[in-house]
This record gives structure tokens, sequence and C-alpha cells, in this order.
């Protein structure tokens, strides 16, 4: 039985704004030039503060999950605020599918247009299965393309920038490169068609050598990685700025790039034909994707390296051959084994200091992130995870307090690795 | 004398402790509540050292929940509070294994074997030393009576732990039932422990020496007993220490001990500084009346609705009587022929109504002496049938009714009925003259007055004397709208920010509201809530949630100046039918006792814990049983029941003995649904099949320990149980699939399963230690045919056992499919017969749905057979659904289990003598999804909806309040 919903219509294309949630600030934006090129108006809400959960937990039911009633919230609180013409705006979102209930964000915003009385925009459902049709929202192989670009951007200058942060001698350096860049990449993209990779490497070069470039002093940090829901993760209105947080307490944020969740979701296809046989027809499409993205994102790590100064993040492939040890390839719901893995890549780098972010009561988390503590912690003695749960109603007083217990433990750790590391020169030298 | 001081400053949630130390001496310490009064409180503290440190130098720390505050504002080292007293026990007694530590509101717990590991309760895990305050209040006792009285205990209720909030709905009950307060007070400590080991110690052993720290568990002893006997620790390992209160104060003192030194009156200015600048910027709302004269308007529009009320010396005639026995308190009123009000009463129930309403009673009797003739007496209320039994009253009426009832006396035309009451918000909108629908909160945001009653003591005032002080709130604090126990941390933290009694005072009530109306009425704006609407319960007597409400909802309101009594006047106005009373004589009264004893029900494998009450008269009444059995009653008509027949069928798949060995099948999850399934394919296979006994409590705490994700739903952490006892049962081959896709019945977008019921299997194998010494197999399947589950399963069956061939495999899963669809077959036609009986017989049909895990006696409580004693014959949702077409909802239906529910949900739709009653486990995500769908399905079409929330313990004097009010609407429209 068919879906009801409006449609994005090739008319609308031509004057309506697509209004867009605010999760990674800017993967987003430079996505968002890409969608310029092809003629579409855009706009990334930026708005926040409580407000917005307030609204969301008036338009959905209040035990959702924490992202929909923020991005319901957003939607609305933009819908309502009378900036916009209701008759000439549309909305747009992530759209996985998959048997976590993320899958009903798209409904669930429906619902609460409808709630509100403006049932009649429409929202358009982004998802590379292509879940709905909307004739005027079409993403072709180049833009596709392109997305995946920006994305390798976005996640190059997020981490990057990550790096130089805590150490930055002018504080506010990394941030402001991040926005030069912002500009110039989306303006490139912004150029149809005519980017060639040779191009878009020299970029990634220039961007590395640039961050390279900010003046930096030594200062003793720990590290600390982020890892989680989707969302939770990357939005700092859902995770109350917890970047911002961990640098303020002098600690060096390490945030997995939205990339590996691409890939994940590509990775998932192939795991439906191996474990079910499904699939079996577009196998080797996947396939032959799955290995292009491998390779692109092997090429950012490559140029990284040769650069030397930064940490270069681990190739996909070798994140997929840590989950078996502990969690099969198979669970493929929310972020599924991919949190597991990431917590154990993070271990195995080095960066022992991981937050597991979630919004309250996430139901693949249970699994694949709580429930895969206690082995992340036999596997890797010196790890030291804290849990964290998001939610409307939960406080920031909380959750820091329970973030700076984390931040203790890592520095007695360091310390004791310091101690250990001296211990072992000294037997040495006698 | 050269010295080497260092202060320790912990500011907890509800107390402050200093500590200061010269060198590793302890020379000073001092502990104090603060109420609230951070600041003010440390500053204090801190001038009352003046003598001793005048003219010296010294180290200090801040440390605790309340401290991070005054650290930053003070510019002072900051401790994070565990780490604080892993430091302090390791350096006094490093032979430590655990530390235990229980805070006002937060639970630690830090093992140091195998490198430490800290650990806090999460934030949905409620307060602990706040929690045992709130028991406290509730039993109308000081904590040390409560503690005194646990001693004596004889036995344990089982009560929830995993908050406040949850403890309370079943505390209450148990109360009105009349169980004993020492008994319930060791209860309470029970929770305490077992919240502490279900959230923090996630499948770790407690071994070796034991370190019991903090406020609590200094002073409980009762508390120390129930840990000690809970982890079986000897006199040895048990340790509590003298300074239990002192560890984080004393590490935080430790900590500064290198730092850098400050003259003690640099120091003294400091936190006098941060004590002053206390308008940090926390969000704020407008106040609730700008000025006094907007309050005199507000205040004289409701005084108006008010009834007659007259002297009960100067009547003579009929008169009625009304008994509303709350959850936390008791009103009685006594209204004569014209309804005037007589005589009227409204007292907290202090744990013990009976003897609150018999002394009420002698008093009324008393009264009314000859001139006065009692003709009816009607009771509602939480207490309604322990009441009714006890004094003999005409009627119980369900609560529902009674508000309706008095509601109507004040605005015929009323359409919209809100009632805050001291645990529970309960409102209906009345269509037609009728209770149209009816919400009332789900255990987990309950609180509502009592909350604010129990904040106000904990702040040092009374209730009224606190609403008071919000009224006139320059700047109240915006403290969220979620369940009471994110609360109290928002409170906290507005506190830490300077807020003051009167802002938190008038946030609390706008918190109130706002939960009401956007968590229990689900309201986008005020005119869907209806045009003429009334307010009541004991709550709106405070006029800052009154007032609240009107802004919210932006209309004005009517709240009749009985507000707290419209329970025991609705029943009043009830019974005015009535000729002659049966309420006890005075001389019956006079003579009356009341004792109570418990009782394990023998009736059947369920064994209810009773509680029985005996009377002077010898009648008894019986509480706690979830079937007539326990009630005594034993030739009551066996209505339909399809959880009991899927329970049978279940029971009766025994294994059969065969070449290859037993396997062992948990009967959890999706189990419920397959057992047929791989019953017969492992049958086929040769395999004796045993799968483990339906649940009962005993049966969760056997798996408690291994739970790592506490907010995970009852029905997937019992599991953790039933494989524990598959272990017990030595059976060293375990078989629980993985199952992203659950069966396709075709009649939806998709077929899952959700994430916990797929992938519980992973968890399992990585939290329970106990599976690595069995052969645990847990493949991922697919269940489209018995040719793709014989694909999916080859290579892990031919793992377990070489000689198994891929002929027999397929012939398996035939064989697996062929009784699966038996089964199916076999419960649509039960389903049939059900329906045909129940019409036959003329009895009300409810299709009670959930999932097929529901159907554990456990899990459901007993809902079932709940609704039989109702007079309800029970079909379950998958056993009406088989006809329906596909439903177009506007959600994504993909989920097979939940499929079900809108098909059920259209069926009820489709016969006008069905109703559907909705089961929903707390922490299902799902469900956020599929009861707005269910609700709307049922109410376009006119009927009913009803939902009733669950968890590991459920308050089925609750559940039978909805059910009770179910009929209630159902008659009167």
């Amino acid at each position: 039985m068919p879906q009801s919903y409006i449609p994005f219509t090739k008319e609308m294309k031509k004057d309506y704004t697509i209004l867009v949630p605010n999760m990674l600030p800017t993967h987003f934006k430079l996505i968002m030039s890409v969608l310029k090129t092809y003629g579409y108006k855009t706009e990334l809400l930026e708005t926040n503060g409580p407000d917005i959960a307030e609204t969301g937990l008036k338009y959905t039911h209040n035990d959702t999950c924490y992202p929909a009633i923020l991005v319901i919230g957003q939607f609305l609180s933009a819908l309502l605020s009378g900036k916009y013409d209701t008759h000439k705006v549309a909305l747009i979102m992530f759209q996985t599918g998959g048997g976590c209930r993320a899958s009903n964000y798209i409904y669930l915003i429906r619902k609460a247009l409808k709630k509100a009385n403006l049932e009649y925009i429409p929202v358009i459902s982004l998802s590379i299965a292509g879940i709905e049709k909307h004739p005027g929202f079409k993403l072709s192989p180049k833009m596709l393309k392109n997305m995946i670009y920006a994305t390798l951007y976005g996640d190059l200058m997020m981490s990057l920038a990550n790096q130089v942060k805590p150490y930055e001698k002018t504080s506010g350096d990394a941030d402001r490169l991040v926005e030069k860049w912002t500009d110039t990449l989306g303006k490139q993209l912004g150029l149809k068609g005519k980017s060639n990779y040779r191009k878009i490497k020299e970029n990634y070069a220039s961007i590395i050598a640039d961050f390279a470039k900010i003046p930096v002093e030594h200062k003793d940090t720990v590290k600390v990685g982020i890892v989680g829901e989707i969302f939770v993760k990357y939005s700092p209105l859902a995770n109350n700025e917890l970047e911002k947080f961990l640098l303020s307490e002098g600690a060096e944020p390490v945030v997995p790039g939205l990339f590996d969740f691409l890939m994940y979701c590509v990775y998932n296809a192939l795991t439906e034909y191996r474990v079910y046989g499904k699939n079996a027809l577009i196998y080797p499409v996947y396939h032959s994707v799955y290995r292009l993205l491998c390779k692109k994102k092997r090429d950012v790590i490559d140029l990284i390296k040769k650069n030397g100064i930064f940490e270069a993040w681990t190739p996909f492939e070798e994140i997929v051959s840590l989950a078996p040890d502990l969690i099969n390839t198979a669970v493929k719901m929310g972020e599924g084994w991919l949190l597991t893995a990431e917590m154990l890549e993070l271990g195995k780098t080095g960066c022992t200091n991981i937050v597991c972010t979630q919004p309250f009561g996430c139901l693949p988390n249970h699994i694949c992130g709580k429930g895969m503590m206690k082995p992340i912690k036999e596997k890797i003695p010196n790890v030291n995870i804290v849990a964290i749960d998001y939610d409307a109603g939960a406080s920031r007083v909380n959750q820091e307090n329970r973030l700076k217990l984390m931040l203790f433990n890592a520095r007695r750790n360091k310390e004791n690795d310091v101690k250990s590391a001296k211990k072992n020169t000294s037997n040495q030298l006698v | 004398m050269y010295h080497n001081y260092s202060l320790g400053i912990d500011i907890g949630s509800t107390t402050a402790k200093l500590v200061l130390t010269d060198g590793d001496k302890i020379i000073y310490e001092n502990y104090r509540r603060h109420f609230s009064k951070v600041r003010q409180t440390a500053f204090e503290m801190l001038t009352e050292m003046r003598p001793y440190l005048e003219d010296e130098y010294l180290t200090a720390a801040v440390s605790g929940s309340a401290g991070l505050g005054i650290a930053k504002s003070a510019n002072l080292l900051f401790i994070q509070e565990v780490y604080a007293t892993g430091e302090t026990v390791s350096r006094l007694e490093p032979d430590t294994k655990v530390v235990i530590e229980l805070g006002g509101e937060d639970a630690k717990v830090i093992f140091y074997s195998g490198g430490i590991d800290e650990r806090m309760n999460g934030t949905c895990a409620g307060g602990t030393g706040a929690f045992i305050d709130q028991m406290a209040v509730l039993l109308d006792m000081t904590v040390d009576e409560m503690d005194k009285e646990s001693l004596k205990a004889t036995r344990i209720y089982p009560i929830a732990s995993r908050c406040g909030v949850f403890a309370k709905t079943d505390i209450q009950p148990l109360l009105n039932q009349g169980a004993k307060k020492t008994d319930i007070s060791a209860s309470i400590y029970q929770a305490v422990v077992n919240q502490t080991i279900s959230g923090l110690v996630q499948g770790r052993k407690i071994e070796g020496k034991v370190m019991f720290l903090g406020g609590p568990l200094y002073y409980c002893d009762g508390l120390k007993k129930r840990f000690t006997e809970t982890l079986k620790l000897d006199k040895e390992n048990a340790i509590f220490p003298e300074y239990a209160r002192f560890s984080v104060a004393m590490g935080a003192a430790m900590f500064a001990q290198d730092k850098e030194k400050i003259s003690f009156s640099a120091l003294l200015e400091k936190i006098k500084k941060s004590a002053s600048d206390g308008e940090a910027s926390f969000d704020r709302l407008p106040p609730l009346f700008a000025n006094e004269k907007e309050y005199k308007e507000f205040s004289e529009r409701h005084n108006k609705a008010k009834v007659f009320e007259r002297s009960i010396e100067s009547y003579e005639g009929g008169a009625y009587l009304g008994i509303d026995c709350g959850s936390t308190t008791t009103k009685l009123v006594l209204i004569g022929e014209d309804k005037s009000v007589l005589y009227s009463y409204y007292n907290s129930n202090k744990g013990n109504p009976v003897s609150l309403v018999l002394n009420e009673l002698i008093k009324i009797r008393k009264m009314c002496a000859d001139k006065i003739k009692i003709l009816g007496s009607s009771v509602t209320g939480y207490g309604e049938e322990l009441i009714k039994n006890a004094f003999h009253t005409d009627e119980g009426v369900v609560e529902t009714i009674a508000h309706f009832t008095a509601a109507k006396y004040f605005r015929p035309d009323v359409d919209f009925i809100l009632d805050i009451g001291g645990q529970d918000i309960k409102c209906f909108k009345i269509h037609n003259g009728a209770i149209d629908s009816i919400m009332l909160n789900e255990a987990c945001s309950s609180g509502c007055g009592s909350f604010i009653e129990t904040f106000a003591k904990s702040m040092g005032f009374d209730v009224s004397e606190f609403a008071k002080k919000g009224l006139f709130a320059k700047n109240p604090v915006n403290l969220g709208s979620r369940c009471t126990v994110f609360m109290n941390s928002s409170v906290k933290q507005s506190q830490k920010d300077g807020a003051s009694v009167e802002d938190i005072s008038a946030g609390l009530s706008v918190s109130v509201v706002k939960n009401a109306v956007y968590k229990v009425i689900r309201a986008a704006d005020a005119s869907e809530l209806g045009k003429h609407i009334v307010v009541q319960g004991g709550t709106f007597y405070n006029d800052a949630v009154l007032r609240a409400f009107e802004n919210e909802v932006g209309a004005n309101v009517i709240r009749p100046t009985l507000a707290g009594l419209m329970g025991a006047y609705g029943a009043a106005l009830h019974i005015m039918n009535s000729k002659k009373s049966t309420l006890l004589t005075l001389e019956d009264l006079e003579n009356f006792s009341h004792t109570s004893k418990s009782a394990v029900c023998g009736g059947c494998a369920n064994k209810c814990r009773l509680t029985i009450n005996i009377f002077s008269d010898g009648k008894k009444f019986i509480s706690g049983n979830q079937c007539q059995k326990g009630a005594g009653i034993s030739n009551a008509e066996i209505l339909p029941n399809l959880y009991e027949w899927k329970r049978n069928y279940i029971k009766n798949l025994t294994p059969k003995s065969g070449k290859r060995g037993k396997i062992g099948l948990p009967t959890a999850l999706s189990m419920y649904e397959l057992a047929p399934l791989w019953h017969a394919f492992f049958t086929s296979l040769g395999f004796e099949v045993h799968f483990s006994k339906l649940s009962t409590r005993g049966t969760y705490e056997k798996g408690q320990l291994t739970i790592p994700s506490d907010t995970a739903c009852y029905p997937a952490k019992i599991m953790h149980g039933h494989i524990t006892e598959l272990i017990e049962d030595g059976l060293n081959v375990i078989f629980y699939p993985s199952l992203t896709y659950n069966v396709d019945e075709k009649k939806s977008a998709n077929h899952y399963n959700c994430p916990v019921v797929a992938y519980y299997a992973e968890l399992l194998n990585s939290n329970m230690e106990a599976l690595q010494n069995v052969n645990f197999i847990y493949p991922y399947l697919d269940l489209t045919s018995p040719p793709t589950l014989a694909k999916t399963f080859e290579k892990t069956l031919k793992q377990l056992d070489a000689s198994i061939t891929h002929h027999e495999i397929i012939k398996a899963a035939k064989a697996g499919f062929k009784a699966y669809n038996q089964y199916k077959a076999a419960l649509y036609n039960e389903g049939k017969k059900a329906i045909e009986y129940a019409r036959s017989h003329k009895k009300r049909i409810m299709i009670l749905a959930g999932r097929p895990y529901h159907i554990d006696p456990e899990i459901g409580h007993g809902i079932d057979k709940l609704a039989n004693t109702l007079d309800f014959a029970v079909v379950s949702e998958d056993s009406v659904c088989d006809g329906v077409p596909r439903q177009n909802v506007s959600v994504l239906d993909q989920w097979t289990f939940h499929s079900r529910l809108y098909r059920a949900a259209f069926f009820a739709t489709q016969n006008p003598d069905i109703e559907l009653v909705q089961l929903v486990s707390f922490g299902c995500g799902v469900d956020a999804i599929t009861t707005d769908e269910v609700r709307s399905i049922l109410e376009e079409n006119g009927k009913h909806y009803t939902q009733l929330k669950i968890d590991e313990i459920t308050n089925l004097g609750a559940v039978k309040i909805r059910l009770r009010s179910l009929i209630g609407a159902l008659e009167e429209s």
C-alpha cells in the first residue's frame, strides 16, 4: 500500500526554500553548496536554545528519541516564527531505513506538521536507497559524488581542527580556517561538474598544510573520543556542546567522521547478501561502490600521512575488521556494529578515553554501546568509557559531572603511563 | 608550630561537608544539610572555622555535585567526587576491593581489582539519599524512625528500584492495602540495594573487602543490613568506616595537599564573593503574577466556584457520605439532600488510611447522632476496596466516574477535566455527556503533587508556604517538563546557579503543569482540551500551579473551592439514589479492629504475595492477588483468555529425547512467537528441546547482575534470568537466534524485529560470563521460508554437530514451519471461538494488545487474568488480526509485531462489542510510535483507547482503575 505524502514537485523546486536541520554545520554547509549548484534553495537552521526541545515536545510523543524531538522542534519553531512563507518552504530529512525507530523520523515530522496545521509542507526524504519519490528532488550520480567529497572535506576539517584547537596560540585560528575553507570549497562545489579529482586532492593537501601552519604550543591534554548515536554524537544542540566542553576542560576531542557512517550503510547492503543472500543482483554494484569509497578515504589518509603533522584516520576496511571479535557485522540497526568497532578503533589507536553518547533509551545502543562496554574493557584494559544519555530533561550538571570523572581518570591514567614509562627507562639505564 | 593544613570541601546535593587535615591527621570535620542554600552554607561553615585558622595558610579543594559552581565562581581547585573517594580509599584502606557510596542523589561504585573502575548511576536512576528521605515522608516517619522500623521487618515486598517515582507507585498501594510499615521500610532499603546492584555493578562480581560510604550508609542501619545480606558479605569484608560521610571531603583535602597555599582569610573572601554573586544565567520564565492586583482578581474569580455549605449542627434529614481514599490523602465529604456540604475532611493519610477513616467515621456518626440519617455511602480511590470491606460502604465507585460526577455539578457542560492529585494526573474528555477518553500519567511521570510537597519539605518549608513563595517570584526557573527525577537534577543545577527558593517554587509549578499538558494530555494548544475546563485535585489548591496552568493553556478555567475534595464529593453525589446504608454503625465502629498479615498464595505457580486484612467482624480482605483464586473465589466462571491459551500451548511443547542430546531455549522475547517452530525444528533434528520456564520475579533476579543497560525493557532484561536458568539446569547448548527480520506476514512495509529483539543475543554473549562455558549459538537467520532458514542455519548446525546433513536440515525447517503454521491456525481459531463464546454469554471482549512476550505472567503481571475478573473475555492481538488487511497508517509500518497492533486496532473498530487495551513495556522505543497510531485508529472510529504501561513492577491497582474506568465509560455512553 503506498504511503500518502506530499511530494516535492518540479514546480516547487523553482521557488521553494528547503530547510535543513542542523547536525554537522560544516558538513551540511558543504553539502548544501552542492544542492545549490543544481538549483535548490536551501537554508541551514542554526537556531538553538531550550525552546527547540520544548517545541519538539509539544508536537511529538515525548518518549520519542531525542534527535526526533530536536529536529521536529527546530523545524516547527522555524515554521511558526513567521520568518518563512509556509507555502514556499519544504523540509528535508535523512532516512536510512532499517529496523531502528529512527527510520520513522520523516513520518513523525509529517505528524507534527499535521498537528500544527501545516500538513501541506512537503518533507523530502533524503535516502540513498530512494525510499520515497520526490519528482522535484532527485539525486544524480554526479550530485552524490560531490556530496561524498563534501563529506570528506567536512570530516577532514573537523578532524584537523580538533587536533589543533587545544594547542593553538591564538584562540580561534582553527575555527577561522574552517570557515575560510568552507567558503572556498562551497564555491568550488557550486561549480557544476567542473571539479576534478586532481583538484580535490590538491584541496585536501592545501587544507592539511594550512592547518599545519597554525601556530601551536605544547599543552598537557588528554585525548577523548566521541562516539554514539549519529545525531547526538555530532550535534552541539543535542549533546550540550560536548566538543566545546571537552576543549574547555583541556581535552582534545577525537570524533570519528561522518564518512564512516555512510560507508557503514553501504557495507550493510553487502552484508545482506553475505548473510541472507539478499540483494544478489545489485551486489556487484554495491561492492564496487564500497571499494571506491574505501579508496576515497584512503586517499585522504595518505595525504595526512604525507604531511606528517597530524594523526591520520584508520582505513574503513580496518575498522570493519575490528568488529567481529565482539559483535557480528550483521547488527545493522542504528549505528550497529560500527559503534562497537569505533570504540575498539579508538582504544587501539591510543585514544582510550571515550564518551559514548546516546539519546535516552536508544534501542540499538543498549546492544552496541552499553552492551559492548564490558568486553571492550576486558580487551583494552586501560579504556575509560563513559556513557552519557541525552534527553530533553537530562540536566547538564549531571552530564558534566560524569564527564569530569572520566577526565580525572584520563589524567590519572596518563600520569601512571608516564610514571611507568619513566620507570622502564630508568630500569633500562640500570 | 608549623602546620600543613589542607581543607576539603564537599558539597553534595543535600549536605555540605568540611574536613581539615594537618598532614595525615584529620583535625576538624563538619557535616550539615544545606537546604539548597549551597553557597551561604559553605560560607557559614567556613566562618565557623575562623577561630582555628584566622592567620593560617592552607591548601583547599572543592568537590561534590553542587560544589562545581562554587569552585568555578570562587576560582578554587575542583575534584570530581568519585575520584576523591577513590583517593581516600586507596590511601587509607589499600586492600579494599569494592567501594559502594551512596550520596544524596548519586550512587557510585568503585572496583579496585584489575585497574580502578569507577561508576556513577546514570541520569535515569533517581536519587538514593533523597529517595530514602522521600520515602520516609511518604511513610510519615523520620528517616531515623524508618530505619529502626526496618530492622524489625519479617518480609520484603518487591518495590521498583528504577527510581523514586516508580517506588512510590508500589509503596502507595501496599500502604493502602494495609501492609506493615516495618516491612515496607525494609523493602525500601532493599529497593535501594537492588538499584545500586542492577544499575552499577553490571556484571562484575562483588567480593573481597567492600567499603560502604556516604551519608545514608553511615546513618541507616537497616540499609547496611540489606546490603550485607544481599551481597552475602561477612563481618570482615563489610566495612562501614567512621568517616563514611567524609570520604569525599577527605579525598579533596588529600588531593589539595601538594597544591598551592592560600591564606584562610583570602579563601573566606573568595567563598563569600561566590555566595553573593548568585544571579547566574539560568533559564528564566516570566513571573506568574505581575503584581498583587492581578493575584487578587485571580483569587476572586476562583472563589466563585463554590458549593453551598451548611453547618452540620443546624441540619436535619438524610445525608450521603463520600470517601476518597487517595494515594497520599484521604478525603471525606458528608452532604445533605440538597447537595450542600455538611462536613468535609482532607488530610494526608499518613500511611494508614484505615485508622484515619475509622476516626472520621466515629466522629461523623457522633455528629449525626439521631437527627441526621446517613442514607448512602460510597468510596473511591486507591484504597477503595480496603475501605469498602472494612466499613461496609454501600458502593465503590471508580475514581474517574466520581470526579466526573462532581465536575458536572459545577459545570454541567464540562468537556474537559484535569485532576492532579498526590501522585497521579488524570484527565478526561467529555463527549456527549459521557467520558470519552481518559488519560492517566504513566508511572514514569507521576510525582506531581507529592513531588512538590517532598521538595518543599526538603527545602525546609511546608507545602502551602512553599507555594505562596512562588506566586510572586520574579524569575521562575525553567525546569523542563519531564519526569520528576530529572526535575530533581534540574533543580540542583539551578541551585548551583544561585536560583532563589521563590524562583524554584514557581518553576516547579510550571513544570508540573507542562508535564500534565504535554506529557499526559499531549496537547499542542489549549483549544484541543475543551471549552469548559474544570481542574481539581489537591495540587490545584496551589495557586501557583493553577495560574501556571491558565497561562499555559491561555484560558480561564474553573477550580472549585472543593478542588481537593472532588472525588469524595462526587462519590457522595453518586450514591444519592440510595435509601438505606450498610455503613457500620457507631457501635460497630467503636468495636472495630483491623490486623493485616502477609501470605503467599498457593493457588497456582504465580505465587502471588498476598496481604490479608482481617477485620473485627471476621471479614477478610485479600489483596495482591492476580486472579480470583487468591481472593478465595474458586467457583468463578472461567472466561476465554487467549493469553492463558498461548501459555499452555508453550507449556505443552515438551522435550522428546533424541540422538543429538539436549538443547536449551530461553522462553523470552521472540521465543514466545517462535517456540512452536524451534521446538519442531530441533525435535526433528533429534535434539531434546528444553525451554526455560515462564518467568517469575525470581527469574529476573537470577540474571539481574549481568544486565549492562538498565534502561532496556523488562522483557529483554528478564532474558538474563532465563539463560541463567538453562545453564543451571545443565544445558550445554543454548540457542537464541539473532533475527533482524521477523516472519513476514506480508501485511506491512517490512518485517523487522526491533533492535532489542533482533540483537539481544549479542549483548548476552558479551555480558554473561557463564555463557563462555556452554555452547551458545545465536546465528543470523532468515525466516522467509523453510529453504532460507535451512540455508542461513546450515553452517552453524554443522559446526554444532558434524553429523547433521543438509537433507535433515531441510526436513527440520519444513517441520518447523509446519508446526508454526499449525500454531497460528489454532491461535486464529481459538480467537474466533473466544469471541463467539463471549457473544453468546453476553460478556465484554477485550483485545489485550501487546507483543507475544507479554503473555509471560511476570512481564504481563497477570493483567489478562485481571481483565477476566472484570468480566472481559480476553483475546490477544495476534489472534484477531489474521483476516485484517494491511493498514494505511501515517508512520512506517515495518515491524511484524507492531503491524499486528494496527490491524488489531482496525479489527476493534469493526466490532462494536470489542475493546482494545494496549500493553506497553517501559523503555520500548518503538511503542512511542505505535501508541499514537493505535490511539488514532481507535479514536477516529469512536472507540476508547486504553494504554497500560508496564515495567518490572506494576501496580495492578492502577491498572484496575483504568480498566474499570473503561467499563465506566462504556456504561455511560
